[in-house]
Parts: C-alpha cells; sequence; structure tokens
C-alpha cells in the first residue's frame, strides 16, 4: 500500500493523537505545574466519569446511532441509589432506604430498563435514535426530579462510596473501574463475536440484514449497553462529587460525545473503537486540567473546546468522504 | 443528415481506469448531428464509463474530446450540461412529489417581477414543450402519480428544455411496456429530426436494431466495431459482443433454449398465494432441491420484492411459506437464515462490507457456526482462503480490504459468504448484473456446481439472457403475478419476453 493510501486510511486515528501529543508538547511547555505526576492523577480522575459513559456510547455512535440520554440517564441512576440509602435527616427527601447492594442493583435495572425502552422506541417503532433518545432525556431527568424534589441528597452506599471516592494506595478506585470497563468494551468489541457484528451493522447496515444478522437484536443491545454504562457512571459520578441532585451530569452529554467523535470514531458507524475512545478522552481530559494550568480567560475556554470539536468533526466527515472514494474506486 | 461536415461529438483515443483496472482502453467513439446511435455490448464493457465521461461524471481521463470541432474537457456535470449534453438514467431523476410542470422546468421556472414563481407561466410552457414532443399530459399532474414510460418522458422533456443537444439515454427501454416503447421511439425520431443526436444505451438489441442509425459495440473496455444500422443483425452484433468461446451465453442471447426435466426432486421451499402490498400478488411457487428457478420479469414486475419476501426482508400480508413443508413465518433475515435460506441481492452495495477484510466479508453469514463468543480470526481466514481457492477471487489474499477488489470478484466474495455452509434455497438476485462476460461465466459455473450439490437455486432477474443461461425452469412475473411458467419445453428470449 502506498504512504499516502495508508495516511488517509489511518487518518481518523493519527489526527487525535497528533492533537494529544501538540497538547501535552504545548501544555508542557507553558506550564511547570502540568507535567506532573500528580497532575496525571488528576486527569485521569477528571475523564474516568466521562470514560464509562464514553465506553457505552462507542457502542451506539460504532452502530451509527446516538444516545442523547446518556447523562440524564446517569443522573437518574445517581439519584435513585442515593433515594435508596438512608440520608442525614437534615435531607427533607421522602426515601426509601434499602440495604446497598439491592439499591445499587435497582438503579442498575433502572439504567437498563431505560436502555429498553429506547431500544424498544429504536427497534420496534422505529424511532430515529436522536429523536428517541432525546425524549428519554427528558425522561430520565423527570424521575430524578419526582425522587430529589429540588433537594441534595449526600450518602450513597458503602460499596459506590469507596468505587467513586475511595483509593487503593495511591491510586483512586474510579480510575481503576473507568480502566476496567473500558478494557471490557475494548475486548467485546475486538474479541467477541457481537463486537463484530456491531461493527458490521456499523458498517453496512442492510448489508448485515442480507447477511442474515439479525440487526434489531444489535441495535437494542448497545442502546442497552450505553444506558447501563451510564447508569454506572451515575453512581460513581454521585460519590465522586459527594452529592445527588438534579441537573448534575448536564455536561457529560457533551464530554462524552465529544471524547467518542474527537477520539475519531466515525459518525457514520464502522470506523473506530474504545481505542479512538480513549485518545478523545485524554484530549479533552488534557485540554480542560491544561487551560486551568495556564491561567486562561475561563470564558476562553468554552469556545477553544468548541473549536476543538469542529476541528475533530471536519476531520471525521473528511476521513469519511476519503474512504468511501477509495470504495468507489 | 449532417449539416455540417464536422461530427457533433468525437472522442480520440479515451482510456479510464479505476483503481489499476481499465474500464475503457483507448476508445474512439464519434457522433453525427441527428443521428441516433447505439450503444451496446455486455455489463461492464465500457458503455457506461464512455458515457459518465461525456456526461462529466469522471472528469479524469487519457485521450481527447470535442464538441463541434472545439476540444472541451468537462470538470463536472454541470459543465457537460451547459455544454447541451444532457443524460437521462435508468433511475429517473424526476421529483416524484412535484407536478409535471415544475419537473419539466426545475430549475428554470418563470417568474415575475417580484421574483415569485410566476405559475401560469410555468403551466403554459410546458404544455407547449410537452405538446411539442407530442406527449399529452396534463402539466399540472403530480409526476409520482404517471406510469413509468410517461415519467420517463417528463424526464426526457426536462432534458430537452434545458437545451441538450446530446441526449444519452441509459436502458431506456427496460422497464417500459411494448407501446410505451412504441411511444418513446416516435419521441426520438421526433427529437433526432429536429436536429439533436441521441445515445442509445441498451441491452434490448432488438429495441437498439429498430431506432438507431449507427450502433456501436463495446466488448471488455474497448470499442470493436461501429456499423450504419443496415444489412447488420443480432446475430452479427452477438458474436462481437460476446467474442468466441462462450457458446452458452451466445445461446441465451440467440437459440432456443430446451429446458432441463429435472428428476422428481423433494420440494425444499413453497409458498401458497403469498402477497405483498405493491410489490406482488397471489404468487405460487415450489422450489426443488437441485434445481434452477429462473423468475423474469421488466423492472417493476415485483420479483425483486418477490426473492426479499423470500428471504424474510419483506413481510407478506397474506399466504403461507413453507420450508421443507412446515408452514413457516419469516420475522427476519436472520430467522431466513437459521432455516437454510440465503439471499444475495442485486447490489453489491447493499451485500458487502467494502472497509472490512475479505475474510470477514465470507464469514459473517456464519459467525454463530464458527464462534460462540470469541471471534476467531485464524478460522475465518482458513475457511475464506477455502472460498477464495475454489471460487478463485483475485488477489487471493484473504486480508485485503474487500474495496479494493474488482467488480467481480466482490460478486464472487458476495457468493462465497453462502458456500461454507450450504443452504437449502439460495436466491439470487441479479446474479450477473454490472459483469463483463468472463466473470459472468463464472458465476454460471458456480451457480450450476451449487445445483449439482442439491441446493434449490432461484434466479430473480430483469437480463432474459441470464435467467435463460441459468434456468432449469422458468416463471415470467408480469404487474406483480406471475403471468406464465416455462417447463420441459423450448424457450427463446422473445418467448420471455412476449410473456412479460
Amino acid at each position: 500500500m502506498l504512504a499516502r493510501e495508508w495516511f488517509q486510511d489511518q487518518l481518523r486515528n493519527i489526527a487525535p493523537f497528533a492533537t494529544l501529543l501538540v497538547l501535552v508538547i504545548l501544555f508542557s511547555l507553558s506550564s511547570s505545574s502540568f507535567a506532573t505526576l500528580d497532575n496525571l492523577a488528576n486527569i485521569l480522575q477528571q475523564i474516568s466519569v466521562t470514560g464509562i459513559i464514553a465506553a457505552g456510547l462507542t457502542f451506539v455512535i460504532l452502530c451509527a446511532e446516538i444516545d442523547l440520554g446518556v447523562a440524564s440517564v446517569a443522573n437518574v441512576a445517581g439519584i435513585l441509589v442515593a433515594w435508596l440509602t438512608m440520608q442525614d435527616p437534615s435531607v427533607h427527601i421522602a426515601n426509601f432506604p434499602m440495604a446497598g447492594p439491592i439499591a445499587i442493583l435497582l438503579a442498575i435495572l433502572l439504567a437498563g430498563g431505560l436502555g429498553l425502552v429506547t431500544a424498544f422506541g429504536l427497534t420496534i417503532i422505529g424511532i430515529p435514535s436522536f429523536i428517541m433518545t432525546l425524549a428519554m432525556l427528558q425522561i430520565g431527568s423527570g424521575i430524578g426530579a419526582m425522587l430529589v424534589r429540588g433537594q441534595i441528597a449526600y450518602n450513597v452506599p458503602d460499596l459506590v462510596g469507596v468505587l467513586g471516592n475511595g483509593s487503593i494506595g495511591p491510586i483512586p478506585w474510579i480510575i481503576i473501574v473507568a480502566a476496567v470497563i473500558l478494557l471490557a468494551a475494548h475486548i467485546t468489541l475486538t474479541y467477541t463475536r457481537f463486537g463484530r457484528y456491531v461493527y458490521m451493522v456499523g458498517g453496512n447496515r442492510e448489508a448485515a440484514e442480507y447477511s442474515g444478522i439479525n440487526v434489531r437484536l444489535i441495535l437494542a443491545s448497545v442502546m442497552v449497553i450505553s444506558a447501563v454504562c451510564s447508569g454506572i457512571a451515575g453512581m460513581l459520578g454521585v460519590a465522586h462529587f459527594g452529592s445527588a441532585q438534579q441537573d448534575e451530569f448536564d455536561t457529560y452529554l457533551l464530554d462524552s460525545i465529544s471524547a467518542v467523535v474527537v477520539g475519531g470514531t466515525s459518525l457514520f458507524g464502522g470506523q473506530g473503537g474504545i481505542g479512538n475512545t480513549i485518545v478523545g478522552l485524554l484530549v479533552l481530559g488534557v485540554l480542560n486540567n491544561g487551560l486551568d494550568h495556564v491561567r486562561i480567560d475561563s470564558f476562553l475556554k468554552i469556545l477553544i473546546r468548541g473549536i476543538i470539536l469542529l476541528l475533530a468533526l471536519i476531520i471525521n466527515v473528511y476521513a469519511q468522504r476519503v474512504r468511501s472514494r477509495q470504495a468507489k474506486a | 443528415m449532417p449539416q455540417e461536415s464536422l461530427p457533433l461529438l468525437e472522442l480520440c483515443g479515451i482510456s479510464k481506469s479505476f483503481g489499476g483496472v481499465a474500464a475503457l482502453t483507448d476508445v474512439d467513439f464519434t457522433l453525427q448531428r441527428g443521428e441516433v446511435h447505439g450503444l451496446v455490448g455486455e455489463n461492464g464493457a465500457g458503455k457506461s464509463t464512455l458515457m459518465k465521461i461525456i456526461a462529466g461524471v469522471h472528469a479524469h481521463y487519457d485521450g481527447t474530446m470535442r464538441l463541434a470541432g472545439d476540444p472541451v474537457r468537462f470538470r463536472s456535470a454541470r459543465d457537460a450540461r451547459d455544454a447541451g449534453i444532457g443524460m437521462v438514467h435508468q433511475e429517473l431523476s424526476i421529483v416524484p412529489n412535484l407536478s409535471v410542470a415544475e419537473n419539466v422546468l426545475l430549475g428554470v421556472q418563470p417568474t415575475n417581477w417580484m421574483g415569485l414563481v410566476d405559475w401560469r407561466a410555468m403551466m403554459r410552457i410546458a404544455a407547449e414543450q410537452l405538446h411539442e414532443l407530442g406527449i399529452d399530459i396534463d402539466p399540472r399532474t403530480r409526476v409520482g402519480s404517471l406510469p413509468l414510460g410517461l415519467q420517463q418522458m417528463v424526464e426526457l422533456a426536462r432534458v430537452l428544455f434545458s437545451g441538450a443537444r446530446i441526449i444519452i439515454l441509459d436502458e431506456p427501454t427496460s422497464a417500459l411496456s411494448p407501446p410505451e416503447v412504441e411511444r418513446l421511439f416516435a419521441l426520438l425520431r421526433r427529437v433526432r429530426d429536429s436536429g439533436r443526436s441521441i445515445v442509445f444505451i441498451s441491452h434490448f438489441l432488438d429495441d437498439v436494431l429498430r431506432v438507431s442509425d449507427t450502433i456501436t459495440i463495446f466488448r471488455n473496455g474497448r470499442r470493436i466495431e461501429t456499423a450504419a444500422n443496415s444489412g447488420i443483425d443480432k446475430g452479427w452484433i452477438i458474436e462481437r459482443m460476446i467474442g468466441s468461446g462462450h457458446e452458452e451465453l451466445q445461446e441465451s442471447y440467440t437459440g432456443e433454449i430446451a429446458l432441463g426435466s429435472p428428476a422428481e426432486a423433494k420440494v425444499v421451499m413453497r409458498t401458497q398465494s403469498i402477497s405483498s402490498p405493491g410489490a406482488f400478488q397471489d404468487v405460487s411457487l415450489e422450489i426443488c432441491a437441485g434445481e434452477v428457478l429462473g423468475i423474469y420479469g421488466f423492472m417493476g414486475s415485483g420479483q425483486l420484492e418477490l426473492a426479499r419476501a423470500l428471504f424474510g426482508k419483506i413481510s407478506l400480508s397474506a399466504g403461507q411459506l413453507f420450508i421443507d413443508g412446515v408452514a413457516t413465518v419469516l420475522h427476519s433475515t436472520a430467522q431466513a437464515r437459521r432455516n437454510g435460506l440465503a439471499f444475495v441481492p442485486e447490489s453489491r452495495r447493499s451485500m458487502l462490507f467494502a472497509q472490512e477484510p475479505v475474510y470477514r466479508n465470507v464469514s459473517i453469514s456464519i459467525l454463530d457456526r464458527i464462534s460462540w463468543f470469541w471471534v476467531k480470526p485464524t478460522r475465518e481466514r482458513a475457511i475464506a482462503e477455502l472460498q477464495i481457492n475454489r471460487l478463485q477471487i483475485r488477489p487471493p489474499l484473504p486480508d485485503r480490504k474487500l474495496a479494493t477488489l474488482s467488480g467481480g470478484n466482490q460478486q464472487k466474495v458476495a457468493l462465497a459468504k453462502w458456500l461454507t455452509h450450504l443452504p437449502k434455497v439460495l436466491l439470487l438476485s441479479e446474479p450477473t448484473r454490472g459483469m463483463d462476460v468472463g466473470a459472468k461465466d463464472d458465476v454460471l459455473q458456480i451457480v450450476k456446481s451449487l445445483r449439482s450439490q442439491g441446493i434449490g437455486v432461484v434466479v430473480v432477474s430483469t437480463e432474459p439472457e441470464t435467467v435463460l443461461a441459468l434456468a432449469d425452469r422458468i416463471l415470467v412475473m408480469k404487474r406483480g403475478r406471475i403471468s406464465q411458467e416455462f417447463r420441459n419445453e423450448t424457450v427463446s428470449k422473445d418467448r420471455l419476453l412476449a410473456a412479460a
């Protein structure tokens, strides 16, 4: 294969990695506090919750679908697990305390259940995922709002507390959980039959169907996987932030979609993977963290993030066009 | 007859290749003023590539093009259109939800002083234009509600109205009934007599012989011959189209084919008055083990949808389906596959994963047999290699990205994915579309070997030659119904066409 062809082929993998390198070098040069081991732990911790959500979202985007409900599902799962835990009397929530493991199980079931509803709407009724998950975003927020009623809950089951906020030695548990989930997602996508089907359905849905793959089952599965990942992220996030309240995960929707797309996974499906998502997470993490170190106007930060996302989208679409041109020739 | 001595369009030494595969080699082509120029050749012979160069779709090619003596090089379809070259594709590009008038004047709507569309003028101009062409339809009619033949004429009217001097028609008669063909030909003659030139691409040789003044024959990317349409006949054309050494194919074009009379074989699949609204009605058929059932019909006769319905892609509104004698309702293609059915759709794009390596394309439909949870790439590669050798897929590399293979080889990959665990019934939709003669021959041989292994093969096609070359028994479909069955007899292309 010619060098140019190889480059075009790998463009979606090379570009995010190059972006990451450039950012790391830039911030290391302009701030002495950036390139430290402590700060690396900081960055990893900051991207852990997003990472867990993005792991599930990668499955969805690989199938050329989208899940706009991830942050909302995360939020409601976090709220539910707190609602099912004994709260301090000062918290005025009519909650329903249960044993920790049961609370965790129920929160995961709620997230999975919401994923099933999305899956039903998408595959049986035939509502496009963009609209369907927009509705689920509202429904998730609605359930969360009904549970906390404007209050803030603080207590979570012990296990959630440890995984979300504890450390084993110097390493925060939440980084380990995120790493394990990302690794499991990677193995699933790369080495299992289900993972292969995800890529095939995303690469050419019609061809998958004509090959006798149960496309609807695959689509339903990825929506449930995404919701369950969001649910786990939500519970750990609540422990990590120290409170459960409404709208606390709002920024995670854009962050997780950005991470997947910036990493180079194709919005058109079938190309990319967890490796890309991890690079995307690091790009966003380094960018957010690094901008704090160089003392920049905090309002400018938002604009810079927007520009980076736009550049990633341009590369994403361009890489797709190069590939489809190759396919035609 | 030409008024000036210079030809209207002259192409010299045109070559074009796609990813190293030559599509055209050193082709000369001349189009005179006021002629209908028939273009014939097998699929993949280079006709469409040449026309796409003329119409500005392919901007990169070797060779020169002269329009009325002036050298031109079109960079886009728009360039070509501005120079007076219009193309009517097989898949029409009309807007079905707009009126006839809006379609005819698409992009050039008359406006009033406020810059708004002047509807009255539009209707008037469109009516005049249509009348001039001898097409009697109300310009206010919604195009989508017209029969296909008239839709095509609306598109033709649009191309003419846009000022085209050269009109390229790609397979204009394949979807038309005989009276519609008559009307189209009358229209083409009027257009020709007004001094414009027409390129008529078709593999309906009778149509080409009836309407063309000049005929050019292509084979394997080369122009074989150009001749005035006098004293030549179908046999003469076919000889040049196919070349020597393909007797079976040649026979399917000209001769009477004796259909086989298979021994009493087991019925593997049977339908009883199945219907699908808007596609086909009341279809009852049987597929036996070890036979090739051909289903032929014009485009839009419902046979393509029938094949999809047999594979569970389209649901049935009425009737019953029996697989091995057991009544079955197919809810999904996955279920159809588990029941031993296999399907290869007509378009390569809708059955292959262009970005994936060959071996994954081959293994996709048997993945659940070789792996329960973990994928086994080594095993998949071994299986792919087996099929690559068996079907002589080139290049013989299982890790090659599918998109880099030639069309014929891609088609073989599409077949290969069903050949590792043999299905009971293999449904092939347009199996030879877009193939050159050699690849067509290969497919013929593959299908025959499958039949001898006891598979029931269904070949659905709008190309009569394909059905004739392959089938032991032929069903002809017309407007969604089976109109005739041919078995134990000799049949020719003419009789097939007459039944459709």
